[in-house]
């Protein structure tokens, strides 16, 4: 079972466990992580579960879709090369120990 | 007392399927209406799948099989109708719509408009004046004190925003809501608030066809963005009016009961009335709270594409199956405390907007609504009392009500 860690704006690391077949988006609400609102529940619709991938870990998550890329820009905080939408991220075996960077907001 | 009665049954009789729990509930009726969380508990508490013997339907009402069907489009299609009426054996009531009523991948296409003319990016576009025109909707019901919260606000403050942002004539704008009222209604059975429905329809329908038609679009509301794809080459010239159609249709009534849900349960939750007044910035999740506790889209249809196998029963090819919204967001299988409208609650997931490929497309739009009406409430609002009877509204697919008189004092 990978587990995963959100860095909060503040510098606040929260690290947790994701089940199998989980989005990194799941595994947040699951243990309510804020600042992590996920409007649409996960269907690529609302950009409300965006994430900065950490430097190390940009390879690996799956490729990005063209909704997932038009709705980033449109989030409510700053697009960066390493934005994606965490309900996008499925969260595999190769994913164990993925670092994600909360935005300062969602909305 | 039902709106409907036995001699409407589309199908004649069958029987229940094997193993298949089945009940003689009408969700259609006014019984129904009236509570049907009563009903909704039955439903789901029967089984995961059930068969509804009155218009012999499947039918599931927990949120897991909920979620499922709405998430397995290919086999649980919307090109058979999204209704009771099956497209493939009785002719739409209208021309089918080419977004909701279809499947990949010809929806792919057509969502990915929408998805473009209502997305994030276009909301940002929209929101300091929707946040604008809901504050100064409160002011002016503030100094009236008491009023009518269906009319007076849940119907006025979208009518003051959304013709606009689509970019309609000021003429014939009161044909939106009966249009709407009659597209939700045509997605229940045949009875009486269906054919009566579709009997008064002409004039609504002649108003909405020919406001689709890019001419009588202001440059740079939604109407005319739908337009402008026909330019860009995403979608065909006729295909841009059953677009723009698609947001007449689903764009108004809706946020209307939304932005009722969410003043009812304020104004029978004050406790939560007063967690949003010591947060304002609870708006957003008080309206999405809203959403899940009374879902305004109370049920849509989906058709089988082949036999399949749904929690442990057997469904043949071409069944209809009836998914009940509104129990499963109330599912204690999925919700801690259901019954309760808590603000502060983590509303993601609920299927108030649905889920899956059909999610409701203008989700953002009708949030930036009730985000800013509940903001606007939250600041300037100490009170809400019903002063009044409160009556329902009576529709196949949408809950709402008729009336909420209310008075409410200044914070």
């Amino acid at each position: 079972m990978p587990n995963i860690t959100f860095v909060h704006p503040d510098g606040r690391a929260q690290r947790i466990d994701a089940s199998d077949g989980e989005s990194a988006m799941q595994t947040a609400t699951r243990h309510d992580v804020s600042g992590i609102l996920a409007e649409c529940g996960g269907n690529a619709m609302c950009a409300t579960c965006h994430v900065y991938v950490d430097e190390g870990w940009l390879a690996r998550p799956p490729a990005m879709g063209d909704d997932e890329d038009a709705l980033l820009d449109g989030a409510a905080a700053e697009r960066r090369a390493n934005s994606r939408l965490s309900c996008q991220i499925n969260l595999a075996a190769d994913l164990d120990g993925l670092i994600l960077n909360l935005p300062d907001r969602q909305l | 007392m039902s709106a409907t009665s036995r001699i409407d049954s589309a199908t004649p009789e069958r029987s229940a399927p094997a193993g298949v729990p089945h009940l003689d509930v009408d969700p259609f009726s006014t019984e129904f209406f009236e509570d049907p969380h009563r009903i909704h508990d039955l439903l789901r508490e029967a089984g995961p799948v059930v068969w509804l013997e009155k218009w012999a339907v499947y039918g599931v009402a927990r949120y897991a099989e909920v979620h499922g069907v709405l998430n397995d489009p290919l086999t649980f299609c919307s090109s058979r109708g999204v209704g009771l009426s099956d497209f493939a054996k009785e002719k739409p009531w209208r021309p089918q719509s080419i977004i909701l009523e279809a499947d990949p991948p010809a929806h792919t296409r057509t969502r990915a408009v929408l998805a473009q003319v209502l997305s994030p990016t276009a909301m940002k576009g929209v929101r300091e004046h929707f946040t604008a025109m809901a504050t100064a909707k409160v002011d002016e019901l503030l100094a009236r004190g008491s009023f009518d919260a269906v009319a007076d606000l849940a119907e006025a403050y979208p009518l003051s925003v959304f013709p606009d942002a689509m970019g309609l004539k000021q003429e014939g704008r009161e044909n939106l809501l009966p249009y709407a009222s009659l597209v939700f209604n045509a997605f229940g059975p045949p009875n009486q608030l269906r054919q009566k429905a579709i009997e008064r329809s002409a004039p609504h329908q002649a108003y909405v066809a020919a406001q689709c038609q890019r001419e009588n679009l202001t440059p740079g509301g939604f109407g005319a963005c739908i337009h402008a794809r026909a330019d860009a080459g995403d979608i065909t010239a006729e295909e841009a009016p059953l677009l723009v159609r698609s947001l007449l249709s689903a764009g108004l009534d809706t946020t209307v009961n939304g932005i009722g849900a969410a003043v009812y349960c304020l104004a029978r939750f004050p406790d939560q009335l007063a967690r949003l007044r010591s947060d304002p910035t609870l708006a957003r999740n008080a309206f999405e709270e809203a959403i899940r506790f009374e879902s305004p889209v109370q049920t849509f249809f989906r058709t089988t594409t082949r036999e399949v196998e749904l929690a442990g029963h057997r469904i043949g090819e071409g069944e209809k199956v009836l998914m009940f919204l509104g129990a499963a967001n109330r599912d204690p299988r999925r919700w801690e405390n259901p019954d309760r409208y808590d603000v502060t609650r983590r509303t993601s997931g609920h299927v108030g907007f649905g889920s899956g490929i059909h999610m409701c497309v203008g989700q953002l739009l009708a949030r930036v609504e009730g985000e800013v009406m509940l903001a606007a409430i939250a600041r300037k609002v100490a009170s809400i009392e019903i002063t009044g009877p409160v009556k329902r509204r009576y529709n196949n697919t949408l809950r709402g009500l008729e009336s909420l008189p209310i008075t409410i004092s200044p914070a």
